[in-house]
């Protein structure tokens, strides 16, 4: 049974070095279900998040491989108690101004936003779990959805701990 | 100074005496400015694979890095070959490719490669500078990263304008590495907990690998062996990490190896892997591998712990090192009984092949190994004349045997033996190949002809691709396909018209007369082509994917039908 994992890598910020991550999990089967990437606060290095799909009896062995890698300074995987998950999303709604009223109700359920409205469209902007957003787009789903794209899961360790 | 004279200058200070290479526009540069440092020795070969298994067999049998310089495009992709053999055995190779200037890079400009890209999966790092003050910096990161931990091929892409570039440079930068960090001495309390399980023993086997003869471990490993008085196999590419004509050696073990090493194998109570990585032509079928005998692995690469067997106990260090902190915790074993019983098996399962029916492989083999004393240097191609080679040409010292073991490159052999032989110019060095390899980089004889290097090249030639064959006769109801060598030429007279000196090989009692000649003949190269039976097969042999209890000792009987291999190849 496939199953998922959230790593949190540290890199040296150079070209290429995402292409060595991406091949480790590719040659091992694995696939990537969301990845995010950016400076991190010393913009030497990069922090990633990446959430992966694959053998769970693999798994330690691509995080070792992955530690391996020249310009990865760590990479770990993180128990989900141990840390803050965050992602964002934006769903657009394909609505006419009769049926709005119902979409705001859920909007404020889900302590979302609307950040842009016309008279056939709303694009709603949410942050929180990946769960919340899976739910939002369960309820969405139904009345009008036309596009969701969605952050990727960013993660920070609690604490002083260094993630 | 320009970029060019930078590379140049790190090169000196790295110490580097040979660059294997072959010029062309985008590296005109650095030609150029080789001109005016004598001291660095251009090796211009006749095809850039050649280059580096060159350096590869310079690097394995000397333990210094190998330096390759190659042009941009074809040139660089000419490599691929040869850095995928390094990076699989873990030899420590430069790669500096020319590349085209960077306001062309990704445009398919003339002679344009993503060579950075194209070899990523095979390095054990890679660069493309697109700036000059990173150049002397980089240059020095590839060296170190090259040779040191577990060593592998780095390669550096350097676009023409780079390398043109003026800048004054101090040479001061220091390496910035921030993720790379090396392992060197053990966790000692998982040493200690290696010297428990090892004095609870009664049948315990020291399987050692290419990480001992890379960490020069001959004298812990012999010491380890002796003072627990256990038995030492050693893989193909760690023959001679423990001398394979010492009393506890059982000589090779895996897929071909002998029959008293894979039998202490599966009997053994405690297996313990010395810089060795279960490979898949060692463990065979891995869930029915030593599944009752305690498992300890030493290796400097994490990532190999539980990779194919999950160990009960992992030391990550270099070998030496381990062994050295290991070494006072241990004591002698009482493993008579178990010594007594491996030697009934030396005894009943010998190496050994037929004396008649013409002349043998392993008969020419053999002989030189006896004539030679075991000392020279032996390069192989791959393929059966590789495995007889492997089991009748013994190793007594790491770093003698070069061959390309993970990759199991054709077209090996012959040019790493030029590259051994530059190296170590006082050592006998010897190319043992076969018809089919050897074609692939013959070429290369222009080469060693020029520099009038005495290596012996010794052609085992039985017109066929011979391991395929046995494997169709054996698994494909001896369907052959695409496994003649009809159209081989006369080798003798291939090496006459570059120069060479040549002899046949043809009658079983002309073996030690032919080889004594070729031995003492030391004017530059010579060719031996020994035209040996056509249809001879590798023995022992486990068949890919069986278990290692399933190996066959001699030919099976024909009546006996065998199902095709489950491992892959």
């Amino acid at each position: 049974m496939e199953e998922k994992f959230a790593i949190s890598i540290y890199v040296c910020n150079k070209p290429g070095v995402l292409v060595r991550l991406t091949q480790t999990f590719a040659r091992r089967g694995y696939n990537i279900d969301s990845l995010v990437v950016s400076a991190a606060h010393n913009t030497d290095f990069s922090r990633i998040t990446v959430v992966v799909q694959g053998e769970p009896s693999t798994y330690d062995q691509i995080l070792r491989q992955l530690n391996k890698l020249v310009d990865v300074v760590h990479a770990a995987s993180h128990e989900s108690t141990d840390v803050v998950d965050r992602e964002m999303a934006l769903f657009k709604v394909n609505v006419d101004t009769k049926k709005r009223a119902e979409i705001f109700q859920i909007v404020e359920v889900f302590r979302a936003k609307t950040v842009d409205i016309t008279d056939q469209s709303l694009v709603i902007e949410t942050t929180g779990d990946s769960s919340k957003i899976d739910a939002l787009e369960k309820l969405l789903g139904p009345m009008g959805l036309s596009e969701m794209v969605r952050s990727g899961k960013l993660i920070m360790k609690r604490g002083i701990a260094e993630t | 100074m320009n970029g060019a004279q930078i590379v140049v200058e790190v090169l000196k200070k790295q110490g580097v005496e040979y660059i294997f290479g072959y010029p062309g526009g985008a590296c005109m540069p650095i030609f150029d400015a080789l001109v005016d440092a004598p001291e660095l020795k251009i090796i211009l070969v006749r095809h850039e694979q050649g280059a580096t298994h060159m350096a590869d067999g310079y690097a394995r049998s000397t333990g210094k890095t190998g330096v390759v310089l190659v042009t941009s495009g074809p040139g660089a992709t000419n490599t691929v070959t040869g850095i995928l053999t390094a990076h699989m055995d873990s030899v420590p190779l430069v790669v500096l490719t020319g590349q085209t200037i960077t306001p062309n890079l990704g445009k398919d400009a003339f002679q344009e490669a993503d060579v950075f890209g194209v070899t990523m999966p095979v390095v054990k790092h890679s660069y493309l500078v697109r700036d000059v003050k990173d150049l002397s910096r980089i240059i020095k990161e590839a060296f170190h990263l090259a040779s040191s931990g577990r060593p592998g091929p780095v390669l550096v892409d350097l676009p023409k304008d780079v390398v043109s570039e003026e800048w004054t440079e101090d040479f001061r930068a220091e390496l910035d590495l921030p993720g790379y960090q090396v392992q060197s001495k053990g966790n000692s309390e998982n040493i200690k907990k290696v010297a428990e399980m090892l004095s609870k023993s009664k049948r315990p086997l020291l399987y050692v690998g290419a990480g001992a003869v890379i960490s020069g471990s001959a004298k812990q490993v012999l010491k380890l062996a002796e003072t627990l008085q256990a038995p030492v196999t050693t893989t193909l590419l760690g023959k001679g990490a423990f001398s394979e004509i010492h009393p506890l050696s059982v000589g090779m073990l895996g897929m071909h190896g002998t029959a008293y090493a894979n039998k202490t194998v599966v009997d053994c109570d405690l297996i313990m892997a010395v810089g060795a990585r279960w490979d898949d032509r060692i463990t065979g079928k891995v869930s029915e591998f030593c599944t009752n005998a305690t498992k300890i692995h030493i290796d400097i690469d994490p990532a190999e712990f539980g990779k194919i067997i999950q160990p009960d106990v992992s030391v990550n260090g270099d070998v030496s090192a381990v062994l050295e902190e290991l070494l006072p915790q241990i004591k002698k074993l009482n493993t008579k009984d178990w010594l007594k019983t491996i030697d009934v098996w030396k005894k009943k399962y010998p190496l050994k092949f037929p004396k008649r029916g013409g002349l043998r492989a392993q008969h020419v083999l053999a002989e030189l190994d006896r004539l030679t004393a075991s000392k020279a240097v032996i390069s192989t191609d791959v393929g059966q004349h590789q495995m007889w080679a492997a089991q009748f040409c013994k190793s007594i010292r790491g770093r003698q045997w070069l061959s390309s073991g993970g990759a199991g490159t054709m077209g090996y052999g012959f040019p790493a033996a030029i590259g051994a032989q530059l190296g170590n110019p006082k050592e006998v060095v010897i190319a043992v190949v076969g018809d089919g390899g050897f074609q692939m980089t013959m070429s290369e004889l222009a080469t060693a002809a020029i520099h009038k290097l005495p290596i012996k090249i010794l052609i085992i030639n039985n017109r066929y691709l011979g391991m395929v064959r046995q494997w169709q006769q054996l698994f494909f109801d001896n369907r052959e396909s695409g496994v003649d060598m009809e159209g081989n030429p006369d080798f003798v007279k291939i090496g006459e018209a570059y120069g060479i000196k040549g002899f046949h090989l043809r009658r079983a009692g002309d073996v030690t007369k032919v080889l004594k000649k070729a031995l003492a003949y030391n004017e530059g190269p010579c060719i031996i082509e020994a035209e040996v039976t056509k249809a001879d097969n590798v023995f022992p042999m486990i068949p890919a994917g069986a278990p290692v209890s399933e190996m066959l000792i001699d030919e099976p009987h024909e009546t006996r039908k065998l199902k095709k291999p489950e491992g892959s190849t």
